[in-house]
């Protein structure tokens, strides 16, 4: 009986086989294969695309249509076209908090990069303590937004912070710094400079060195002196890591809020308003998520417009070997 | 002269060799000096904290007579502080975690698994990472209020869930491991699953530690989505604690700065121990 069975089972179990292998049409042997490999594809895929869909491409397209309408995120949003858009372009108030950005960009960018470079530079001479130096110079970076700003507002604390106790020491009577309206942004940019020096210092030591020494050396043979040698040789070989910070410095100087948030809440009287936290307020303060949207775009227009510049105007004096 | 040329001796130095020497002590003097002056304000931090009461009325002195960690203890009191500290802690973990899987994965499939369109896809994935969150904030808020999420936990990771600066560095440490390891693995008859696990991740092991350094760093100091989505006060993770705590207790800049010492301290720890990668991703994602 149970031979029988046996017997029986090996027979349907080798007959299938033989189907199996004997189907002559292989296209669909192939076709699972396929169906298997797209399947390990998706399998790889699905763990990082989901997410990406769902939380940044989906409401980057939600953020372009609630930039159409009228919307207080409670009551359900009435269409308005390009209303939104129409407002901002002819509020003064838009002008001002881009004119604030800027004002930090341009304040902040020459301060890291000279800074970071001299750092550069000196670090990469032969120099003891080296490493120990670059680890002290990078340190800022790995803290918060959030407690350089606060250290920052206690460093510069107008009545005894230590900034203005020190210039009170040699008779300076030092500004009011965060809680004067002319000396606000400059408080701010000091303060993310301080952060972020280290980050540029490094990118730009990367760089220097990537240089031959040679190169330099011949042209210190030849006479150069040591500016000479830094514009006519060291700077443009130094480009594309030039290139690098600018880039990136921009692109996050355009966003510039934390800090902000934190330092002066974009005040006082609206000196530090930039425009994140123009888009921040409009949406949780004045319950303007429509015109937050539509300020929002305008931001990433600006910015995409101002990388898709820069890179296509590298060529003229980005100098990749 | 030509013999104190060949054998200088600190009082036989040529005039030039003299200069350079005076150079080098300068560059010295000037490059120790300003690291004296980054390094100031985390001093400074660590020293408020330290001397009770400061910030009301006086500037703590450069060297507390008395030093004593009332601040800390105040802090702990007066706000749900430890909770906080929890919060970003068990946000950061979790993100770190997923960051790396998600990561390797999506890397996995753009290094070794040629499909049609995968440049498209590769390129959409890098457009993502110039997409502010700024502009995303929201509809994120919205999305995620309607899927009832808004002032939990989850509703905070989700987001953070993939990151395609992750994906870019991973792939480009898979793009250097040799494609005959996985050939030979493959000819023992592992499949895409087992290359993954046991081939391609052992060999990319500097990278995922980069990785996981910057996720975690990004998670523990991210400022405005946990601003955004975690309101109620129990929630409410390091950052968004301290930036609340400087309204409350304007004046009291010992506990401010306490605070700010609790906040440093994890990422200081890390980055001692993991200096070598963190400067190294900055290094790499420069020279890219």
């Amino acid at each position: 009986m149970t031979t029988f069975i046996g017997e029986a089972a090996a027979e349907v179990v080798g007959r299938s086989h033989e189907i199996g292998a004997a189907a002559p049409p292989p296209p669909r042997s192939r076709r699972s294969r396929r169906w298997r490999y797209a399947l390990t594809v998706l399998a790889f895929l699905l763990p990082s695309a989901v997410p990406l869909v769902l939380f940044v491409l989906g409401p980057m397209i939600a953020a372009a249509w609630i930039s159409l309408t009228e919307w207080n995120l409670l009551a359900p949003a009435k269409w308005v076209g390009l209303d939104n858009y129409l407002e901002l372009l002819t509020d003064p108030e838009t002008g001002d908090v881009f004119l604030h950005t800027v004002y930090y960009i341009v304040g902040y960018l020459p301060l890291v990069y000279v800074g970071g470079l001299a750092i550069a530079l000196a670090l990469n001479t032969a120099l003891r303590g080296r490493t120990l130096l670059r680890g002290v110079y990078f340190l800022p970076v790995v803290t918060s937004w959030i407690v350089v700003a606060l250290v920052w507002r206690w460093l510069l604390n107008p009545s005894n912070g230590v900034v203005n106790t020190v210039l009170g020491f040699f008779g300076v009577e030092g500004p009011g710094w965060w809680s004067d309206p002319a000396w606000a942004m400059p408080s701010i940019i000091l303060a993310s400079a301080w952060k972020d020096l280290g980050f540029v210092m490094v990118i730009l030591l990367a760089g220097l060195q990537a240089i031959d020494p040679e190169l330099v050396d011949a042209a210190r043979v030849d006479g150069a002196g040591w500016w000479r040698r830094l514009f006519s040789i060291t700077l443009p070989l130094l480009s594309p890591a030039t290139f690098f910070v600018v880039v990136i410095s921009l692109i996050n100087g355009f966003q510039v809020f934390d800090q902000v948030y934190a330092m002066t809440g974009g005040g006082p009287g609206g000196a530090t308003q930039v425009v994140v936290q123009q888009i921040y307020d409009l949406t949780f303060r004045y319950g303007k998520a429509g015109e937050a949207s539509a300020l929002s775009w305008l931001l990433f227009m600006v910015i995409l417009a101002v990388t898709v510049v820069q890179i296509r105007g590298q060529r003229k004096w980005v100098n990749y070997g | 002269m030509s013999v104190a040329a060949a054998t200088p001796t600190a009082a036989g130095r040529t005039p030039a060799a003299r200069a350079v020497l005076a150079r080098k002590i300068l560059l010295h003097v000037v490059i120790v000096l300003g690291a004296l002056v980054m390094f100031f304000p985390f001093y400074w931090t660590l020293v408020t904290s330290l001397s009770p009461g400061s910030g009301l009325s006086s500037t703590p002195e450069l060297v507390p007579a008395e030093p004593g960690l009332d601040a800390y203890f105040q802090l702990f009191q007066q706000v749900p502080f430890a909770r906080a500290v929890g919060n970003s802690l068990l946000l950061a973990v979790i993100t770190t975690l997923v960051q790396l899987f998600t990561s390797a994965t999506a890397a996995y499939a753009f290094s070794r698994l040629p499909f049609r369109g995968r440049t498209v896809v590769f390129g959409v994935y890098l457009a993502t990472m110039m997409i502010p969150l700024q502009v995303l904030v929201v509809p994120l808020f919205a999305e995620l209020r309607a899927f009832g999420l808004v002032n939990t936990y989850l509703g905070a990771l989700l987001p953070t869930f993939a990151a395609a600066f992750g994906i870019f560095l991973l792939r480009q440490a898979m793009n250097q491991v040799p494609v005959e390891l996985d050939e030979a693995a493959a000819l023992d008859g592992a499949g895409h699953f087992r290359i993954f696990w046991t081939v391609i991740l052992p060999n990319i092991r500097p990278a995922l530690a980069t990785l996981a350094v910057f996720a975690f760093m990004g998670s523990w100091n991210s400022f405005l989505w946990p601003l955004v989505v975690l309101r109620s006060p129990e929630l409410q993770t390091l950052p968004v604690a301290l930036a609340g705590l400087q309204g409350q207790y304007t004046t009291q800049w010992d506990i401010v700065m306490a605070g700010s010492v609790i906040s440093i301290l994890p990422m200081l720890a890390i980055y001692l121990f993991a200096q070598k990668y963190v400067i190294q991703g900055v290094a790499n994602a420069g020279l890219k």
